[in-house]
């Protein structure tokens, strides 16, 4: 498999970004592709490892040393067969994963790792572009309802397989359009609509059923989808955002990241939403959180208009390398440029936001920081040290929130009777995804806590196996097997 | 008597091998000198036999000599008819008188029976103080029986034949007895014209035994004598040789198929003469008697059958004429005739034979043994396995000869001459006209017109199909298609490390339950490619028929060249109905599958039935189909189906009738072709395979072969391996291999084993038909269920070479791996403790044997009790990786790191650069303290062996055991080519068999010639485990090795067959228990010291080694792995990409590793090792070493398949005497302080240690051994590889020379033979001259007569040799820089040689310079013969007319000249410009590139 000298020949070599001043005139996903010819000499660059630690270190267990050959040999419909094995939405993951199996690559031991996620993506689009993704409804149907509560990854993952399986899904989404975080959480520069509405026309048409609008817990009661349906999927995610409890918080200006993406993301799809409007336009932006929210925040800030964008992150500056307590194959905690930072945002690390100053009227005219550094003892919580004399006040117009969140809504589960866990995540085995309620799974963010859409679609994959099986005595859709690579 | 088979020893698996030896006088005079004479041979060769524990027991020893008459007359109480008209014996009866007195009367009455007259008894005078203990335990009784013939029976068959038949009978009568000494009874022969004496004896005490045999009065024409190497201490009498019609020396490596081939025979036995005694005399072979005894009774029947003894050794013991265009079209006829009859008795084999009229000889097609033979002109026939046993003055020698491969030796003492072979065989083969037989009915397949092509309609999907016969997508993509693609088996690396098939939670197919067995010690492994005219793969099939007719119906048979086909064959062979000598008939294998097992059980005696009644229809021809499989019917595993109806049809008498087709979707892999013909099939077309192909060529639209060359790519790839798996086992014929069951079972129940597969070993129990059954359905529901969601994989993904997370597990995975490297690199013990828990904890993901067992009989001392680990970590090695396998920053790193912690690291057989002998300046070593030898002797000189600490002699390796290894060309870079003294950038090649180590006391003398090369360094032997590993332990212990490594079958690699990666071997636990015990039983523990390794990677594991019999330990993959290993499985590629199996420099910069981690690594293994011992209560490894007390099967866990192991016999605690100590106590007795050599040291005084140039001369005999060893490591140890000036000591030697004569021979010595030399002459020859010349008084021609054995020059790296005489087979074999000149030369000449020049002034044997990648030769060639010998790839012939080359040849043949005044020199010297014309210069292609290369290389750097 593989071209055997393949790495030795050729370089490591991604898609190319439009320049910064163009991109941010529109919301457009703004990367140039690359040749097929490059794309497969990328391929050929995969080693055919005798342990592909990549395959290892993909939640999903995506069969990347022979998606990466069938590139290499030009075989695109073999490679989209073989991806889209392991994975509902390569198309998703391939734009937007931070792809822990490049960390896990082999060849990333001492050389740049094999574009895995490029050539997923690649491979995504080409499957969409030849045709080759069209609905396979299920031959037969098993006369069992499934009711899947939240439209994320994880709940469509399951819906698809779950349908696949026979089951009648119905896909419960309390906003307007199907999708969750990925519609309204990730912005169009990243990933554009139209790659999640072509994938929900196909989902439609296996079969499932998508009930937008309504929130379960509110309009309908869980218990009531409990009585109506076989087996129950909560999916709800992880959607409960961390604040920020320090003067200040309630001055206006003072904005939840998710609020500001969500109304972006509506505005760009022309779709109507209730609140004001919160736009970054001839503003002074701080952006607090360093993560991939973060990140996108200040994306969309500049392509609002915003004077000047900052960001703030808590945790000292990474380095680019890997620390010795972080070896390969392990996913690594290190400084990342995202292709947002590198449109014109000024970063700052190890600093602590202590207090928001609003003027006379509650308006945010700025904020109070500190410098800290982190203490780490043996068996104990690194401690958070404030360094005295380090203190600054910013100027700020607009502050968004990009901490994460902290757990599950709690609805649902209340009505059910589902138990949680002690971070307010749905309590349910990676083994069985089942909660404490028969009949009730739980899979996503809302069983895991915050994570990545890799992550989303793994669980309701496995979830999916799960519910099948409770269904039927056995199932023939796919697990992943073992072998997730641990964080350290 | 024997052993009883108990824990995992059996004595099925004892070996053989020996020294044998005829004298004879060719003129018929009658002398008791002969008797001296030929026991004098035995003397000579003792260092061939071996000595039991008791230090005076040996293996077995005995004579056979004419009938002497005369003094048979003097001593008897009763009246003898005339010599020729009564029969005698010596005869074996129970000491106990009750029985004894049963068996007399039961012979007597079948005498009578026979109308024969019993003329009287004589107790053999015998002294009872002359054998060893363990000798007179199981001594019978000894009397001789005096039969005569009735007046009316007149000719000698006859009398022969009842003879026969009343010995058979009362064999069958008192075996089938039940008296517990019925063993006893036995007769060593029973003729008219020769007696045998034998028993467990020495050969010096056989007459002192037997005072018969001291008397004036017995005389003789001929004797045949012969003494036995066993592997173990449990000889038997009635084992020792000769037997009845011959002796062997040697293995019989087809016997259990030519037994089992036999056993069909009998049913279609019959004769006129013989009437209804044909029934009573069966089973000609008698159960629980050894390759050479059952050889001998297929002999004497044979005889029976009226045919003359060459004639029955010709057709058992064919030479290879199936690839030999030089062969006279009669005589190839008969042996082709004869195919179809009689499956070949594969040796290695001497086999000196006689039926008292004549004498004789026969050596097996490959010529493995040594036959040497001298003609006086006194009139005396002396042949032997050496040269040299019985004093020669020069004057009276008429010829000094050799039996070469294939080739029969007669003399008949009536005409009082030698006959030759051609002549012998001629003359047979003119007996009956088997040409036009053969030409009249044999047909060949590829003559069958093709006209039909059914398609199978109604055949399920192929997907279904695929699915339900366990297809994964790693089959199709890593199997299947590179075979198809290019006619090779795929190749893998590293070793194995999934779980044995019965631990598996994944569905096997049943053939993963069996691995192949294979060679090691007691025989060699083949060498199928380079010495690819002794094999052949072809079959024939139809009916068989009674063999004591010659008919031309015998050859009415249909030949398959490769016995893999395609479809299009098999519909060929189907429609061939129209022959009416054919009929086809189909079996269906398919079963009910809703009826569970009950329906596949069902189904196989279905299966039998038809099977049966096919063959009542006339039938010869079975064809077993699994084509249309359902839902409702799934198909019977193919092997199964195959097995039980091979044995069921020949249970029921009827299996002679016909053969068997196997029509399956199943088989795909190598292995599993070579099962099914194992267990009985003739043809086998893998019909789905074909589908595959076909579907993965439409698939793939660039493919840039047709599907029929793919078809045929694959079938021939099959073909290879198979010739391959066989020549593992040495057996060089499909015909022989069929139906021989060379496989062990791993994993199912005996119930299933004794009713389908009977006679094959299965040790620790497993699966019964309800889980094969429930795998397979399982398999088959899956495939054919109604509802299969969309989106993922058709098929499974397999993961069985490469790691993938839906497929078979690993021990070493992403999170192992990871962690073991996090642990050594950061030294954290929590991480270790993580990784070990990973891979020790098996509960619920069972793994491996070790897996199912759980310590118990805890009794804790305090951790600090424990030995520290800085002494443990003694004891633990790395395992044998060559520089070349591994790059030199990967390989100094494990030296230096063991090293460092007194450990010890393994050179492997790459050599090893003299700079690492010597210490650094900050104080690391780079010296691997183990230097190995391995076929190929890489490297391997004087000072090599000198620095070694442990020398380890490689027989197998886990990983592909019975196979050789390749060194490609460009991976041969100008350091590995120095390391490994040989000529950059020519490929070099590890042959199959160690080239000197053809059988057990081959090993022995291997053994001697290192040990004589650095008497301080261990001899470590390493096997691989294997059903009767034990056994050989034993014998190897007997042997003398100091060190015995039991290797698991799972061990790692550089490059193999992937069929050998996984099927061949065994994992350590059973062969380091089997070893443990049988070397306990033997009371041969306490002389060796025992190793282990095999995926050895935790402490644990360790310990578990330990308690079953371990006290050295060694880890490769896993030390590879804490050096930064990922498990890439890309060696054999040269592109590892972390810089360890790799020699691109790029790549090796990539190499991290520190020796610190490889010492974390072992630091941590010692420390878990401690905290098991502190548990369990041992203070010392020592103390714990045997302690299987402290094991138990674990109790939890199971899953359905393991449930049925029985792990009692790994853990049977031998019975010993209280106190024993079960590990190694004392040292071996390798008398080398007895060698000649140290009183030429003492003599060579000034020229050892002052230079001084010094001339001594010395007598020798056969039995000084090795000489030039013992004197070249004193030179090593004080000068290193340079040492001493050319001609500095010149050591002159008169008599014959023993084996390995300049063995390892440094540089500043000259040693000449006046007189003649053995086998193994310049072995490892490492600068010394050697010169061996006829003595000056003789009269013979030089180059006419054979003055050295076999074998000369293996793996010499430098010096000269002049032989004054042709040499026999593999002259120069793996020759890498001496330099040689020889009058004649046997077989193989120039084999895989590498470097140096070979001049060859007269005759050369067949299959020159095969594997040649290196070096010149030179070839006297005045007839022009020579192209048509030297038929190897690769090779040019050129004339010599270079000024270069004719410089060259013209100063050695002055050389050989000035040496030994040889007249073939002088003659070419004299004539030297005609002469120049005769001579072909033969050049390898690939050495030519590589000198045009360096010289390129060179000016680039100038």
């Amino acid at each position: 498999m593989g071209k055997t000298t393949g790495f030795l020949e050729f370089d490591r070599k991604v898609e190319a970004y439009e320049k910064p001043e163009e991109r941010i005139k529109n919301y457009k996903e703004f990367t140039v592709p690359l040749k097929e010819k490059d794309l497969k000499d990328q391929g050929a660059r995969c080693m055919s490892c005798g342990i592909p630690f990549c395959h290892s270190g993909c939640p999903l267990g995506n069969l990347i040393p022979d998606f990466n050959d069938a590139v290499y040999k030009g075989k695109w419909e073999k490679a989209a067969h073989l991806l889209h094995a392991t994975n509902n939405f390569p198309e998703f993951t391939g734009r937007l994963c931070p792809a822990p199996c490049e960390e896990a690559c082999v060849l990333g031991i001492n050389e740049d790792p094999v574009t895995i996620e490029n050539i997923e993506k690649n491979v995504a689009e080409t499957a969409f572009a030849k045709g080759w993704v069209v609905a396979k409804p299920p031959q037969n149907r098993t006369g069992k309802t499934i009711a899947v509560i939240g439209s994320g990854p994880a709940g469509l993952a399951a819906a698809q397989q779950l349908n696949r399986a026979g089951h009648l899904v119905t896909v419960y989404e309390r906003d307007t359009k199907v999708g969750g975080l990925l519609r309204y959480g990730i912005p169009d520069f990243k990933m554009e609509k139209q790659v999640i509405d072509r994938r929900l026309a196909i989902l439609e048409e296996e079969g499932i059923l998508f009930k937008t609008g309504i929130e379960v817990g509110k309009d309908i009661a869980a218990t009531e989808l409990k009585q109506n349906y076989d087996a129950l999927l909560l999916s709800g995610g992880a959607s409960i955002k961390r604040g920020l409890d320090i003067p200040g918080a309630s001055l206006e200006g003072v904005v939840q990241a998710m609020d500001f993406l969500k109304q972006s993301n509506k505005r760009i799809a022309h779709e109507t939403y209730t609140n004001v409007d919160l736009l970054a336009k001839g503003k002074e932006v701080i952006v607090i959180g360093g993560g991939d929210t973060g990140s996108d925040c200040i994306g969309t800030s500049i392509r609002q208009g915003a004077t000047h964008v900052t960001n703030f992150e808590i945790m000292p500056k990474g380095t680019t390398e890997r620390t010795e307590s972080q070896p390969w194959p392990f996913y690594p905690m290190r400084l990342k440029t995202t292709s947002s930072h590198a449109e014109g945002a000024e970063r700052f690390f190890s600093i602590n936001t202590k207090e928001f100053v609003g003027d006379t009227q509650g308006k945010l005219i700025g904020l109070k920081t500190i410098e800290v550094h982190w203490e780490y003892n043996p068996g104990k919580r690194p401690k958070l040290v404030e360094m005295a004399g380090t203190e600054k006040t910013w100027k700020a117009d607009l502050v968004l929130l990009a901490m994460g969140f902290t757990g599950s809504e709690r609805s649902v589960a209340d009505q059910l009777g589902v138990h949680l866990d002690i971070r307010t995540n749905i309590e349910a085995t990676e083994y069985s995804y089942k909660t404490n309620i028969e009949g009730v799974y739980a899979a996503g963010d809302q069983r895991r806590g915050q994570s990545l859409i890799v992550w989303a679609i793994a669980e309701g994959r496995q979830a999916a196996h799960h519910i099948d099986t409770y269904l039927m005595g056995n199932s023939n859709l796919p697990l992943k097997g073992a072998g997730d690579l641990p964080r350290l | 008597m024997r052993l009883k088979k108990q824990g995992l020893y059996s004595p099925e698996f004892e070996h053989d091998n020996c020294g044998a030896g005829f004298i004879c006088s060719l003129d018929g005079n009658k002398s008791n000198d002969i008797i001296h004479k030929a026991l004098e041979i035995l003397k000579k060769l003792e260092h061939r036999g071996a000595v039991s524990s008791d230090g005076k027991t040996g293996d077995g020893a005995g004579i056979l000599i004419d009938i002497p008459h005369d003094f048979f007359v003097n001593v008897c109480a009763f009246e003898l008819p005339k010599a020729g008209d009564y029969a005698v014996s010596n005869v074996f009866l129970p000491q106990r008188e009750n029985q004894r007195n049963f068996c007399v009367g039961a012979l007597e009455s079948e005498i009578k029976a026979q109308g024969l007259v019993l003329l009287g008894w004589r107790t053999v005078p015998v002294n009872k103080s002359v054998p060893g203990r363990i000798a007179m335990e199981t001594a019978p009784f000894i009397a001789q029986i005096f039969i005569g013939k009735e007046r009316d029976i007149q000719d000698e068959a006859t009398f022969n034949r009842k003879l026969f038949i009343a010995r058979k009978k009362a064999e069958h009568c008192i075996y089938n007895s039940k008296l517990s000494e019925q063993g006893f009874f036995y007769l060593p022969s029973l003729s008219t014209k020769i007696i045998i004496f034998k028993g467990l004896l020495m050969p010096e005490d056989i007459s002192l035994y037997f005072t018969d045999l001291q008397d004036p009065r017995v005389i003789t024409r001929l004797a045949l004598v012969h003494q036995r190497f066993s592997t173990n201490t449990f000889p038997t009498w009635d084992l020792a040789q000769p037997f009845r019609y011959m002796c062997h020396n040697g293995e019989i490596n087809t016997l259990r198929g030519n037994v089992a081939r036999m056993r069909s025979r009998e049913e279609l036995l019959k004769s006129d003469l013989f009437g209804a005694d044909i029934k009573e005399i069966l089973p000609i072979i008698l159960p629980h008697k050894s390759d050479s005894a059952t050889l001998d009774m297929v002999v004497e029947l044979l005889l029976m059958t009226g045919r003359s003894l060459p004639e029955v050794m010709m057709i058992l013991v064919p030479e290879a004429w199936e690839k030999n265009d030089n062969m006279s079209p009669e005589k190839r006829a008969f042996y082709e005739y004869n195919s179809c009859m009689m499956e070949p008795w594969d040796g290695p084999a001497s086999i000196p034979f006689t039926d008292g009229n004549f004498i004789g000889a026969v050596l097996d097609r490959n010529g493995l043994r040594p036959s040497r033979y001298s003609v006086t002109k006194d009139g005396f026939v002396i042949m032997s396995s050496e040269t040299g046993v019985v004093d020669i003055a020069p004057k009276n020698l008429a010829l000094h000869g050799r039996l070469e491969p294939g080739k029969m030796f007669l003399v008949d003492m009536s005409a009082g001459r030698i006959i030759n072979d051609e002549e012998i065989k001629e003359q047979i083969a003119l007996k009956h006209p088997y040409k036009k037989w053969v030409q009249d009915n044999l047909v060949h397949l590829k003559d069958i017109p093709y006209n039909d092509c059914p398609l199978f309609i109604g055949e399920a999907k192929l997907d279904q199909r695929k699915a339900a016969y366990g297809y994964t997508l790693e089959d199709i993509d890593s199997i299947v298609m590179p075979m198809a693609e290019t006619a090779k088996e795929p190749m893998g690396s590293m070793g194995t490390d999934t779980p044995i098939a019965v631990l598996s939670q994944k569905p096997q197919l049943l053939y993963n339950y069996f691995q192949q067995l294979f060679a090691q010690v007691t025989n060699p492994p083949l060498d199928g490619i380079r010495e690819e005219m002794i094999t052949d793969i072809s079959l024939t099939l139809g009916s068989d028929h009674n063999i004591f007719d010659t008919t031309e119906k015998h050859c009415r048979k249909l030949k398959i060249q490769n016995p893999v086909i395609s479809k299009e064959d098999l519909d060929k062979i189907k429609n061939y109905d129209v022959n009416p000598n054919y009929k086809v008939t189909s079996i269906q294998m398919l079963y009910t599958v809703d009826k569970g097992h009950n329906g596949l059980e069902d189904g196989l005696e279905l299966l039998l039935e038809e099977a049966s009644k096919a063959l009542d229809n006339g039938s010869n021809i079975l064809i077993l189909s699994d084509r249309y499989i359902s839902k409702e019917k799934a198909a019977i595993p193919a092997l199964l189906a195959c097995s039980y109806v091979n044995n069921g049809l020949q249970a029921l008498g009827k299996r002679s009738n016909a053969s068997i087709i196997i029509e399956s979707a199943e088989p795909r892999e190598v292995h599993h072709f070579c099962l099914l013909f194992g267990y009985g099939a003739s043809a086998i077309n893998p019909y789905l395979v074909n589908e595959i192909i076909a579907e993965q060529i439409k698939e793939n639209e660039t493919s840039s072969y047709t599907f029929e060359e793919a078809i045929k790519n694959y079938n021939q790839a099959v073909g290879k391996g198979i010739l391959k798996v066989m020549n593992k086992m040495g057996v060089s014929t499909l015909n022989s291999y069929r139906g021989s069951q060379l496989f062990e079972c791993l994993g199912i129940h005996s119930k299933v084993i004794d009713k389908y597969f009977p006679r094959t070993t299965s040790r620790i129990q497993g699966i019964d038909l309800y889980e094969i059954e429930k795998e397979l359905s399982k398999r088959h529901k899956n495939a054919f269920s109604e509802f299969k969601p969309d989106g993922g994989l058709e098929l499974e993904i397999g993961g069985d070479y490469r790691w993938r997370r839906d497929g078979e597990k690993h021990l070493f995975n992403p999170l192992t791996i990871a962690k073991l490297q996090k642990a050594v690199r950061n030294n954290e013990a929590d991480t270790y403790k993580e990784y070990a828990n990973l891979v020790n904890e098996q509960s619920k993901d069972l793994m491996t044997i070790r897996g199912l067992l759980e310590f118990s009989n805890f009794d804790p001392i305090p951790l600090e009790d424990v030995e520290p680990w800085t002494e443990i970590v003694k004891r633990f090695k790395t395992g044998a990786m060559s520089y070349g396998s591994i790059s030199k920053e990967a390989h100094e790193n494990l030296a230096i790191a063991m090293n460092r912690i007194g450990g010890k690291s393994n050179s492997g057989e790459g050599g090893e650069d003299a700079e690492r002998f010597y210490k650094n300046q900050t104080g690391d070593w780079k010296n691997s303290a183990i230097k190995q030898v391995a076929s190929g002797r890489f490297g391997v000189s004087s000072n090599y062996l000198t620095n070694a600490t442990e020398i380890q002699i490689k027989m197998a390796q886990g990983a592909k055991p019975g196979e050789g290894g390749q060194l490609p060309g460009p991976k041969v870079n100008p350091d590995i080519a120095k390391t490994r003294n040989s000529t950059p950038y020519v490929g070099l090649i590890s042959p199959p068999p160690h080239h000197d180590i053809y059988s057990i006391e081959d090993l022995s003398q291997l053994i001697f010639d290192l040990k004589s090369a650095n008497r301080e360094a261990r001899i470590n032997v390493k096997l691989v485990s294997e059903v009767g590993v034990g056994t050989v332990a034993a014998g190897v212990s007997k042997a003398k090795a100091d060190v015995i490594l039991i290797s698991g079958f799972d061990g790692g690699t550089g490059a193999s067959p992937l069929t050998s990666l996984k099927h061949t071997g065994l994992p350590w636990e059973l062969g380091i228990a089997e070893a443990q015990q049988t070397l306990v039983m033997n009371d041969l523990r306490n002389r060796v010291r025992l190793e282990c390794d095999g995926q050895l990677k935790t402490g644990r594991d360790v310990a578990i080694a330990c308690l079953l019999g371990a006290e050295e330990f060694g880890f490769a993959t896993a030390p590879l792995v804490a050096s930064g290993c990922i498990m890439m499985r890309a060696c054999h590629l040269n592109t590892c990409p972390v810089g360890i199996a790799t020699q691109n420099p790029e790549l090796r910069k990539k190499f991290k590793g520190e020796p610190e981690h490889v010492v974390n690594f072992m630091y941590f293994i010692a420390q878990e090792l401690r905290e098991i011992m502190a548990q369990l209560g041992f203070k010392t490894v020592d103390e714990m070493v045997g302690q299987v007390q402290k094991l138990d099967r674990k109790k939890v866990g199971a899953h359905y398949k393991s449930a049925g192991i029985d792990l009692s016999p790994i853990l049977h605690q031998v019975a010993v005497i209280p106190g024993t100590k079960l590990y190694n106590t004392t040292k071996q007795e390798h008398h080398i302080e007895d060698s000649i050599e140290f009183d030429i040291i003492e003599k060579a005084h000034p020229a050892l240690y002052r230079k001084d140039k010094m001339s001594l001369d010395f007598p020798i005999r056969n039995t000084d051994r090795a000489i030039g060893a013992i004197i070249s490591n004193e030179i090593s140890k004080k000068y290193g590889a340079a040492g001493m000036p050319d001609n500095t000591l010149k050591l002159n030697f008169t008599g014959a020379a023993g084996q390995s004569f300049g063995a390892f021979a440094t540089k500043g010595l000259t040693m000449t033979v006046y007189g003649n030399t053995n086998d193994y002459l310049g072995k490892g020859l490492s600068g010394a001259k050697l010169v061996i010349k006829v003595p000056l008084e003789a009269t013979i021609v030089p180059h006419d007569n054979v003055i050295t054995g076999n074998v000369t020059l293996y793996g010499a790296t430098s010096g000269e040799a002049y032989i004054n005489g042709k040499a026999g087979e593999r002259f120069c074999v793996r020759n890498s820089g001496a330099t040689a000149v020889v009058e004649g030369i046997g077989d193989h000449g120039c084999e895989y040689m590498t470097g140096g020049v070979a001049v060859i002034l007269g005759q050369v044997g067949r299959n020159f310079g095969a594997g040649m990648s290196g070096g010149i030769a030179y070839v006297y060639n005045p007839n022009k013969t020579f192209e048509s010998i030297c038929k190897s790839d690769g090779l040019l012939l050129l004339p010599v007319n270079e000024q270069e080359d004719i410089k060259i040849l013209k100063t050695l043949i002055e050389n050989h000249y000035n040496a030994t005044q040889s007249p073939r020199a002088q003659e070419i010297l004299e004539q030297w410009d005609s002469k120049l014309e005769d001579f072909v210069k033969v050049f390898p292609e690939e050495y030519k590139l590589a000198l045009e290369r360096i010289a390129q290389e060179t000016t680039e750097t100038l």
